[in-house]
């Protein structure tokens, strides 16, 4: 028979082998600090997560390490002064906020651009958007480990700076649009560039494709790998490829078309499941239908004026304004004071590579708004990252980051 | 269903709660009192099938009594159609039910309000500053907030005080210095949250041979 004490050890032992066996006893976790500087972070994004042995339990995204006070700035500012900060926000693809923030500008002066306009900002935002899912799909190889991939999208990137610095003298902060037009009409040798460089661009993004799409080590980093379901990316509000890479077809230059974008015919690829290689595969495809896009804008590009002429809040030509009375008051007016927006406020969202990037201004008239709040993709994606991580590996982790492909200067503004 | 016909709806249920509809550019908005927010939400997203939570922002109407607001913008995803509800926020009560229960995104939307405006959710689950580090004393979108920030304290940073130089041009054009005449003059509401600064001006620009 036992003695008390060898009672009580036999149960502590039970005990502790009960322990052993349960996986979630909170002892055995570990809090990782992937700072907010870290090669796999795209940006300054910090990440606390918490480890059991190696599989991720839960992953708290920390953001606000690029807070630059966009939205207290815009209130500062003119709406055309502040053109220069929306370059800033997705700092991959410029050109597209460029163009999302002139239109939500235009929609609330109740203005229409001229045609020519409307196609030249179609091509600048397909522009952008293969320039963006390049950077997009070249940072998930390298993190993954294909090197080579992120150096040929790069090149092709190079190339797109350059019909970017034709188009409007800068290569990354371009500042293109203005409210009710563009600052300039296209150059001369800018339709050339494009051809040229939408003929050597589908070697490069097919060669792309034969190193990845069925590359063993790369379809077993990303398959099943971050799913995101359909009703929990509705749930989370997430747009862009992660929505359309979750089963959802909705993107807005169908649902609400903007800028003509009615005119021009494209399909919008959908994913299956949402897990990383959907969302790869959805941006490889928007990059093919981006190039049809804007072949589609050069051969049926309307000619005529680029800026309506009869309109209040352009300025007017130089010379008019150095010789006659009323265009100097007007530009001056323009200038200094800024449009007249009138009272009343609106939300205009295009569909940016990120996702859907949204303006939402409250204006009390006069030309300095409110308040202009900016509702960026990849600060309401980000917060759907826990969901994709659960149950995976670190290194899963820095897949997931990667085809979530977001961009801090848009989540922090 | 168009939004019409879901304020319609809405309007039904919760009478005097929800304002009559003001169109703008082709979009509706309407204005819900705030205690019915959370049903109000509930009810839009089962019946009417606004599924997506596309933004929620805080407003700062400086000078209007209730001084803030809160706009939430609704998307149907079926419909194709937008829908924003604006509810008040008084300044004196700065307390308003959370939506995370009906849509997971408006966490993060709402942290953001927290953070810039200090409008508190009732039954968030985690109302943590979002963009400024926790602990920051003010908060930034307020109007009397001064847009070249109040000096604060940073967390954690380690710096000799008499190794610091003040800026080479502060308190003019390029680098301004909240709390001196010259910031009063251009932005007179902070006059509530002023440091005084104006000794920091004429601090010598020297700094010791190390």
């Amino acid at each position: 028979m036992a003695t008390q004490y060898e009672m009580e050890m036999i149960e502590s032992a039970a005990r502790a082998q009960q322990a052993l066996e349960e996986a979630s006893s909170p002892g055995e976790r570990m809090i990782l600090n992937m700072g907010p500087q870290h090669p796999s972070t795209h940006g300054v994004l910090r990440l606390v997560v918490e480890l059991d042995g190696e599989e991720i339990v839960n992953v708290w995204p920390d953001v606000g390490y690029l807070h630059r006070g966009d939205e207290k700035i815009a209130e500062n500012m003119t709406y055309t002064q502040f053109i220069p900060y929306t370059d800033r926000l997705d700092y991959l693809a410029p050109l597209a906020n460029n163009v999302a923030y002139a239109c939500a500008v235009e929609k609330l002066c109740g203005f229409t651009t001229t045609p020519r306009c409307n196609y030249i900002r179609v091509i600048c935002a397909e522009l952008a958007r293969i320039s963006s899912h390049l950077l997009g799909i070249g940072a998930l190889a390298i993190d993954i480990g294909a090197v080579t991939v992120f150096l040929y999208t790069f090149r092709e990137r190079e190339k797109l700076s350059d019909i970017f610095e034709c188009i409007c003298g800068a290569r990354f902060t371009t500042s293109y649009t203005r409210i009710g037009g563009l600052a300039n009409d296209l150059p001369p040798n800018f339709t050339p560039m494009v051809h040229k460089f939408l003929k050597e661009f589908p070697a490069t993004l097919e060669e792309v494709d034969r190193l990845l799409t069925r590359n063993k080590i790369f379809l077993e980093r990303n398959r099943d790998i971050g799913l995101l379901s359909r009703q929990d990316a509705i749930d989370f509000g997430v747009t862009g490829p992660i929505l359309r890479g979750s089963g959802v077809e909705w993107d807005i230059r169908k649902a609400h078309p903007y800028s003509s974008y009615e005119h021009f015919d494209f399909d919008v690829p959908v994913g299956t499941i949402g897990d990383c290689f959907d969302r790869y595969l959805v941006r490889m495809e928007e990059t093919r239908q981006s190039q049809r896009i804007i072949r589609q804008a050069l051969d049926n590009l309307p000619s005529g004026p680029v800026n309506s002429p009869d309109v209040k809040m352009l300025l007017p030509e130089k010379k008019d304004v150095l010789t006659k009375m009323e265009e100097l008051i007007h530009q001056f007016i323009n200038v200094t004071e800024g449009i007249n927006a009138p009272p009343g406020e609106i939300y205009f969202s295009a569909e940016n590579p990120k996702g859907e990037l949204g303006f939402y201004i409250i204006s009390k008239g006069g030309g300095v708004p409110h308040r202009l709040k900016i509702r960026a993709p990849s600060f309401v994606n980000l917060q759907a990252l826990p969901v994709m991580a659960k149950g995976h590996i670190i290194s899963d982790l820095v897949a997931i980051l990667g085809s979530i492909d977001f961009v801090m200067g848009e989540c922090d503004r | 269903m168009t939004p019409a016909e879901s304020v319609e709806k809405l309007r039904a249920r919760y009478g005097e709660a929800v304002s009559a509809p003001v169109e703008f550019r082709g979009e509706v908005t309407v204005a819900v009192a705030s205690e019915k927010i959370v049903e109000a939400c509930r009810f839009l997203k089962a019946e009417c099938g606004f599924d997506m939570l596309t933004d929620l922002s805080g407003v700062d109407n400086y000078g209007e009594d209730p001084r803030f607001e809160v706009d939430y913008l609704l998307y149907s995803l079926s419909n194709r159609c937008h829908l924003r509800l604006k509810v008040k926020v008084s300044e004196d009560d700065m307390t308003i039910d959370t939506v995370t229960s009906v849509w997971r995104t408006a966490d993060w939307h709402e942290r953001e309000a927290f953070d810039m405006f200090g409008i508190r959710f009732r039954g968030h689950p985690n109302l943590k500053r979002i963009l400024m580090w926790d602990g920051y004393p003010y908060f930034p979108l307020r109007k009397e907030f001064p847009l070249a920030g109040i000096p604060t304290e940073l967390p954690d940073a380690e710096v000799n005080a008499d190794k610091v130089r003040t800026a080479p041009m502060l308190g003019g054009p390029f680098v301004p210095l909240t709390g001196t005449r010259r910031s009063l003059m251009r932005e007179p509401r902070q006059a509530d949250t002023v440091v005084e600064n104006e000794e920091r001006l004429k601090r010598p620009n020297k700094q010791e041979p190390v």
